[in-house]
C-alpha cells in the first residue's frame, strides 16, 4: 500500500452525522469499502475515521435524466471526478496527532470536525498502528481491520476489566473468535477464566466446519489449563486427559437455582415456591428430604398435593443428572477454586449433558458459590489492605437463557454482570441472540464483539446505545458470514470491522504458542 | 529559438480584442490559434475566433470571374490585381499577456496598437500558455459572432497539438470545463464531442 494515498476533501458534514467527502476523480469509488479507515488533515489535527457510507453524486441532475455517452473513454475520463462524482461518509472518531493531549496520550476522542476542504487520505499502516497499538506485554492480537494487513490489538487488560460479549449467528465464528480471546486473556491478562463449555469446544479440540478438529486450549497451555467434565465416560471416548470429574451434592443445590429451572422443568409458581419453604423445613439437605417424603408429609407443609406431584416430577429430572450424587467424595467448588488461585484457567465440559437444565443449574451453582467466596475475598482484601483475589472471567454460553428479562432477577449471572466488577469477577457472554438479553445488562458490557447479525432486534441490542450507531449498522450489516467481526467498546479506541487472526493451522498454532513464550523469555532475561 | 512566423497587424483593437489584416491574401492563422501581439515590455496574447476575406473598399464587392477559366488558379492568374484588391483580416480574443517573463491569465491593462505585428505563437509559448485553463472561462463568456464551443473546442485541438500528450490535455481541459459548465450540460456535451479524441 501507498503510504497516504490521497483519496478527497472533506466538503460538508457535522460531528453528529460524519463528514461527506467528495472524492478526487483519480480515486476510484470501487476501491472503497465500508470499514475502512482514512485519515483527515484539518488545519491543526489530524482526525481518524472509518469510511461508513458510499455514494455517486452529480453536479446537475438533468446527468441522470441524459446520461452521456460514457462508452466513449475520452468522455468518461472527463466526467469522473467533475460532473459525476463518487462521495465518501466517514465518521471520525478520534483525533491522532496536532493538539498536545493526542501526542501525549495518544488518541483523543473527537470534539470538533475538520474544516472545509481538508484532505482525506486512505490512512496508513502506521496510523493505524498508533491508533490500535501494536502487540505487547498488554495488547494481543486478535485480527487484521477489513482490507489492511495491519494488526489489531486488543488491550486485554482493560478488556477483563469490565463484562464483554461475544454475539454473532450460528455458524458465524464466535467459537473460534472466543478461543482466540482466551488464549489472549491466557497469555496477555492478570485474569483466569472459568469457562462453562458446553459443547466441549475448548478444553482439549474442538470442531470446525472445514473437516479437521482443531485444538483447544489444554493442547495449546497444558501448564495453564485444567480441564474439568462433568461426564468422565465421554471424556474417555474422546480421549481426553482431564483434571477433575465434576460431582455436584444434593446439599450443594439451592431453591434459587430450582425457581430458575421452573421453566425448563416445567414446573409450576406454586412448586417453585414450596421448594423455598422444604428448604427452611430440611435445611442443607432439603433435597434428598423431599424425594424421601411423600404427598402427606407435603399437606402438613401446606402444600397442595397437585403442587407436590409437579415438584417431585421437576426434582427427579434433577436427582436423574448422572453427576448429581446423594454425596459425592469431592467438592467441586473447592476444586475449581483451588486451580484458579494457582492461575490455572478452568475449562468445565459438559460432555454428553447438552441439555440446557444441566447447564443452566451447573453454571448456576458452580458461579454462585465462587461468587460468595471472591465477594468474601475481596471485601476482606480491601477492609486488611492485602492482596485482592486474582481477576476472574466467566464464559457463558447460550447466555440468553440466563440473563434473559425474566431470569436475569434469579440468576448470579446478572448480579456478576451488573456489579462484579468491583469484586474482581466479570462475564465472557457468547450468545447468538442478543435480543434475549435484559436490557440492562447488555447496558453494562465493555466491550461487544459481534459478528454478522441479520435479525433486526438482535442488531438494534447490540448496537443500543453506542454513537453512530446508524453508521455501525450499515457496517455490521455487510459482514462476511464467516471470519469477519466487529469490535467496539471499552477495549478499542473505536469501534472496527477486523478478521480475526488464522487459528487452526500448525502455523497458527505456534504463533500463539510462541507469543506466549517470547514473553517468559522477556521476563527471564529480566533476571540475568 | 524558432523564428516567429509574423501574419499580420493590428488594424483595430480594444481591451477585449483585436483585428489585423493578413499580409498574404488567404494567409490566416487557424481558428483557435494562438497569436501574439505588442512589444518587448507587454505582448498580448489572442485567440483566432473569427476570419474574413472582403473587398479592399468596403463599398465595391467582388464580382465573379470564372465563367471562361478552367480553373480556380487560373482566375488569380489572369486577373493579379485580385490580390492587392483583396484583403484577408482575422479577429482575435485578448485571453492573457505576459509582462517580463510572468505570464497573466487575463486581460491587459493596455489594449494592442494599431500597426502591431502579430505572430502565430510557437510551440513552446502555446504549451507555456495552456499550462492554466483560466482562458476557457473568458472564451466562453466572450459575446462573439462565432459560438463559444466552436470557439473553445478550435482552441483546445489546436494546442492539443503542442502537447506531448494530446489526449492527457483535452482531459484535464475537459474536466475544467466541466466545471465551468456544471449548470451547462448541453454546451458542455458540445464541447466534448468536438475536442473527443
Amino acid at each position: 500500500m501507498t503510504q497516504n494515498q490521497r483519496l478527497g476533501i472533506v466538503v460538508s458534514g457535522s460531528l453528529g452525522k460524519g463528514v461527506e467527502v467528495k472524492l478526487d476523480s483519480s480515486a476510484s469509488i470501487e476501491d472503497m469499502a465500508v470499514g475502512r479507515f482514512v485519515t483527515i488533515e484539518g488545519q491543526k489535527r489530524r482526525f481518524f475515521g472509518m469510511i461508513s457510507e458510499v455514494s455517486l453524486g452529480m453536479t446537475d441532475q438533468k446527468l441522470s435524466l441524459t446520461p452521456p455517452d460514457v462508452a466513449d473513454p475520452f468522455i468518461a475520463e472527463v466526467l469522473a471526478g467533475t460532473s459525476t462524482f463518487g462521495t465518501l461518509h466517514v465518521t471520525p472518531t478520534l483525533v491522532i496527532g496536532g493538539d498536545a493531549d493526542s501526542l501525549l496520550e495518544g488518541p483523543q476522542p473527537v470534539k470538533t470536525v475538520p474544516s472545509h476542504f481538508s484532505v482525506v487520505n486512505l490512512a496508513s499502516e502506521r496510523d493505524v498502528e498508533l491508533v490500535f497499538g501494536t502487540e505487547d506485554a498488554k495488547r494481543f492480537f486478535i485480527g487484521n481491520p477489513l482490507d489492511m494487513e495491519t494488526k489489531l490489538c486488543l488491550d486485554l487488560e482493560e478488556f477483563v476489566k469490565r463484562s464483554n460479549g461475544i454475539f454473532g449467528k450460528s455458524g458465524t465464528g464466535k467459537t473460534f473468535l472466543t478461543r482466540i480471546l482466551l488464549i489472549g486473556m491466557l497469555q496477555k491478562s492478570q485474569a483466569v477464566n472459568l469457562v462453562f463449555d458446553m459443547h466441549n469446544e475448548y478444553g482439549w479440540e474442538g470442531t470446525s466446519e472445514k473437516g479437521p478438529k482443531v485444538k483447544g486450549l489444554k493442547q495449546l497451555f497444558s501448564s495453564k489449563v485444567a480441564v474439568f467434565t462433568l461426564d468422565e465416560e465421554n471424556s474417555r471416548h474422546r480421549q481426553v486427559s482431564t483434571d477433575f470429574v465434576v460431582k455436584i451434592g444434593y446439599d450443594e443445590i439451592e431453591p434459587a437455582d430450582i425457581s430458575l429451572l421452573r421453566q425448563t422443568l416445567n414446573l409450576t409458581e406454586q412448586a417453585a415456591e414450596a421448594v423455598y419453604r422444604l428448604r427452611q423445613r430440611f435445611g442443607k439437605n432439603w433435597l434428598q428430604s423431599t424425594l424421601e417424603m411423600d404427598a402427606e408429609a407435603g399437606k402438613e407443609l401446606d402444600i397442595h398435593e397437585s403442587t407436590f406431584q409437579n415438584l417431585r416430577r421437576g426434582l427427579s429430572t434433577i436427582q436423574r443428572l448422572p453427576f448429581i450424587e446423594p454425596k459425592p467424595p469431592t467438592n467441586a467448588v473447592k476444586a475449581v477454586l483451588e486451580h484458579l488461585d494457582r492461575g490455572t484457567n478452568v475449562v468445565l465440559e459438559f460432555g454428553r449433558y447438552r441439555d440446557i437444565t444441566a447447564y443452566i443449574l451447573v453454571a448456576n451453582m458452580l458461579s454462585r458459590r465462587i461468587y460468595a467466596q471472591y465477594q468474601e475475598r475481596m471485601e476482606k482484601a480491601m477492609a486488611e489492605d492485602t492482596t485482592k483475589p486474582t481477576p476472574l472471567v466467566i464464559t457463558i454460553e447460550e447466555a440468553h437463557k440466563f440473563l434473559n428479562p425474566e431470569a436475569a432477577s434469579q440468576t448470579i449471572f446478572s448480579t456478576i454482570a451488573r456489579e462484579m466488577r468491583k469484586y474482581n469477577v466479570t462475564l465472557l457472554v457468547i450468545d447468538q441472540r442478543p435480543s434475549g438479553i435484559d436490557s440492562e445488562v447488555m447496558s453494562q458490557m465493555g466491550t461487544k464483539i459481534t459478528c454478522l447479525l441479520d435479525n433486526e432486534r438482535d442488531i438494534d441490542s447490540v448496537l443500543a446505545g453506542v454513537s453512530g450507531r446508524n453508521e455501525l449498522k450499515s457496517v455490521l450489516a455487510k459482514l462476511a458470514a464467516k471470519r469477519q467481526a466487529l469490535v467496539f467498546g471499552h477495549a478499542v479506541p473505536m469501534p472496527v470491522a477486523f478478521q480475526p487472526r488464522e487459528y487452526g493451522s500448525a502455523e497458527s498454532y505456534r504463533e500463539f504458542t510462541a507469543s506466549g513464550k517470547a514473553e517468559t523469555e522477556d521476563l527471564e532475561k529480566l533476571w540475568e | 529559438m524558432a523564428e516567429l512566423e509574423r501574419v499580420g497587424e493590428v488594424i483595430e483593437a480594444s481591451t477585449t480584442s483585436f483585428t489585423a489584416q493578413c499580409y498574404e491574401l488567404y494567409e490566416i492563422p487557424p481558428l483557435g490559434s494562438l497569436v501574439k501581439t505588442g512589444n518587448s515590455s507587454a505582448e498580448l496574447y489572442g485567440i483566432v475566433y473569427n476570419a474574413a476575406t472582403t473587398s479592399l473598399e468596403p463599398g465595391r464587392r467582388p464580382i465573379a470571374r470564372g465563367k471562361d477559366e478552367k480553373t480556380e488558379e487560373a482566375i488569380y492568374r489572369s486577373s493579379p490585381q485580385l490580390a492587392k484588391l483583396l484583403r484577408s483580416e482575422f479577429g482575435a480574443i485578448v485571453v492573457g499577456y505576459k509582462e517580463g517573463d510572468r505570464l497573466y491569465h487575463h486581460l491587459p491593462p493596455q489594449p494592442a496598437r494599431i500597426h502591431s505585428f502579430v505572430y502565430q505563437c510557437i510551440r513552446a509559448e502555446v504549451m507555456e500558455f495552456g499550462q492554466s485553463f483560466d482562458f476557457l472561462n473568458i472564451l466562453l463568456n466572450a459575446n462573439l459572432p462565432v459560438p463559444a464551443e466552436e470557439l473553445v473546442s478550435a482552441s483546445l485541438r489546436q494546442m492539443s497539438q503542442a502537447h506531448q500528450d494530446p489526449r492527457a490535455f483535452l482531459v484535464a481541459a475537459g474536466k475544467e470545463l466541466a466545471i465551468l459548465l456544471s449548470g451547462n450540460l448541453n454546451q458542455l456535451k458540445a464541447i466534448l464531442g468536438r475536442i473527443k479524441t
